[in-house]
């Protein structure tokens, strides 16, 4: 189980996988606002999505899990 | 006018107070839960908490602003720039409940918050507009249909957008139908309205905008331009006057326009023409900003008028207190937005800012929201500070920039002040040979 985390602090601004997706590394997972800016989060990892933790206009803090990978 | 609410927060609200305590006005600061220690909450005459930190539970609160300003018995609400500042159904709330919005008047900032009908407008007004769409473009056909007859790059655009969010430039057909669903959904999120539109991409343009200023008796001034053609992701980063590239004669036909475009629509107080120009300085109208800008301190460096001073003066129903002739420029300042995001990636730094030395000058004026200690939160504008350098001239003014940077320094997290040092050795820059491209074709 590998884990997909947030590199700043911000708000969950699109969701861009879904439980049982398949991805790959690199893959665009998500995208977050921070200080009025979009910022792609890319999948370090490749593998099954297991779990997605957050929601759309979610807050998260720097380091706070966002996806689960198998 | 005995009493403002601000309702903004940062470095522009302690610029708002500063104008307050000259003029003998209390002000009122709101602010929220992010923003307790911030110096505008302890400069205010009064503070009242109003939220948590996220925008939509404080500052974009209209409702709860209305109650505190009933409440506290202001006279007037300044917006400041942002948030509520363009947002006419506010403006419209404040002006039911007998208090003055400072600002033009809700017909005005309703009028020019739509991009595509504040461009019918100053079409037909007789001010050059950008070639593009006059209706909103409903799907992807007919984008490319439209793009076609106008040809390639064409920048697709909000309708409901401005300040550089929900823009994006299209190289091809192909990047023009990958954007377009993603750019409507992204316009619906963040400005209410899906409807987009297009225009024809200027190629090395620079984005040259004009001061101006209209009170209650049909008189309307213009201030001079500023040229913002450094930017990132269309955002401004540094903004000077005069611009170093502007011929003497095509800068007063961009004054004459901005007039007309003013008196096109009987403009209210402070607001600003925003105009893209090309290589050979045809220019063309981009969008009107209904609020006091951003970078209004290079016009006050370059004047020696407090903007904020006049909006009060002309909100409680005063004359402008100077006619054009009256107006005059001289010397040249550039200003430097300070913010916390890495110099080369442009990504948000957001942390606390252990310590923050700025240099002791009479050659430049700093207008920070924040001081040594205090945390820059992930939840706004990631701008700390305005670094305004001035001189009797431009060559004069960039080696004042210079020694400016060299001095400042600034501990805890990233900031963009290495880039300003870069861009100040840049030939290019110290030519003044930069379009709005500059920054992106430098990396």
């Amino acid at each position: 189980m590998k884990e997909i985390t947030a590199s700043m602090a911000g708000t969950v601004f699109n969701i861009l996988v879904s439980q049982g997706d398949n991805i790959e590394l690199s893959q665009q997972v998500l995208v977050l606002e921070s200080m009025k800016m979009e910022i792609p989060v890319e999948s370090t990892f490749s593998g099954k999505v297991m779990e997605v933790k957050v929601n759309i206009g979610d807050f998260v803090n720097e380091g706070d899990v966002l996806v689960v990978i198998e | 006018m005995q009493k403002i609410l601000i309702a903004n927060r940062g470095e522009i609200a302690l610029r708002i107070i500063k104008t307050c305590k000259e003029m003998d006005i209390e002000t009122i600061a709101i602010y929220s839960d992010a923003d307790s220690e911030m110096p505008f909450v302890k400069e205010a005459t009064k503070a009242v908490r109003i939220g948590e930190a996220p925008v939509n539970k404080s500052y974009l609160r209209a409702d709860l602003i209305l109650e505190i300003a009933i409440q506290e018995k202001v006279d007037a609400i300044h917006p400041g720039y942002g948030f509520l500042s363009e947002n006419a159904a506010f403006a419209a709330q404040v002006i039911e409940q007998g208090i003055k919005f400072i600002g033009p008047s809700p017909k005005t900032i309703e009028l020019m918050g739509d991009k595509i009908v504040s461009r019918n407008t100053m079409m037909n007004a007789g001010v050059p507009v950008v070639p593009g769409s006059s209706l909103g473009v409903v799907n992807e056909e007919e984008a490319c249909e439209l793009a076609k007859t106008i040809g390639y790059p064409v920048m697709l655009k909000a309708s409901g957008g401005g300040g550089g969010i929900g823009m994006i430039r299209c190289e091809d057909e192909q990047s023009l139908i990958k954007s377009f669903t993603s750019t409507k959904t992204r316009a619906k999120n963040y400005f209410g309205s899906d409807e987009v539109f297009i225009e024809k991409c200027i190629e090395n343009g620079r984005h040259i905008e004009v001061q101006v200023f209209g009170d209650n008796y049909g008189n309307i001034v213009h201030m001079f331009e500023r040229d913002c053609s450094v930017q990132r992701r269309n955002q401004k980063v540094i903004e000077e006057s005069p611009s170093p590239f502007l011929s003497a004669e095509t800068k007063e036909k961009m004054f004459e326009t901005a007039i007309l475009a003013a008196k096109s629509v009987n403009y209210i107080n402070a607001g600003t023409i925003e105009f893209i120009v090309d290589e050979e300085e045809n220019f063309y109208f981009l969008e009107m900003n209904t609020r006091l800008q951003v970078e209004h301190p290079v016009t006050e460096s370059i004047t020696g008028l407090d903007l904020v001073e006049w909006q009060i003066l002309v909100a409680r129903g005063e004359k402008l207190p100077l006619l054009q002739p009256e107006i005059k420029r001289n010397g040249h300042a550039i200003e430097f937005r300070l913010y916390a995001e890495d110099p080369v990636t442009f990504l948000p730094s957001p942390g606390k800012i252990t310590s923050i030395e700025w240099p002791i000058t009479i050659n430049a004026r700093i207008d920070s929201g924040y001081e040594s200690g205090q945390v820059v939160t992930p939840f706004y504008d990631p701008m700390i500070a305005k670094c305004i350098v001035f001189g009797e001239n431009r060559t004069e003014t960039l080696l004042n920039a210079q020694a400016f940077f060299e001095k400042f320094n600034l501990e805890g997290i990233k900031t963009n002040a290495a880039l300003f040092q870069e861009i100040l050795k840049d030939e290019d820059f110290k030519k003044g040979n930069y379009t709005t491209a500059f920054l992106s074709t430098k990396k």
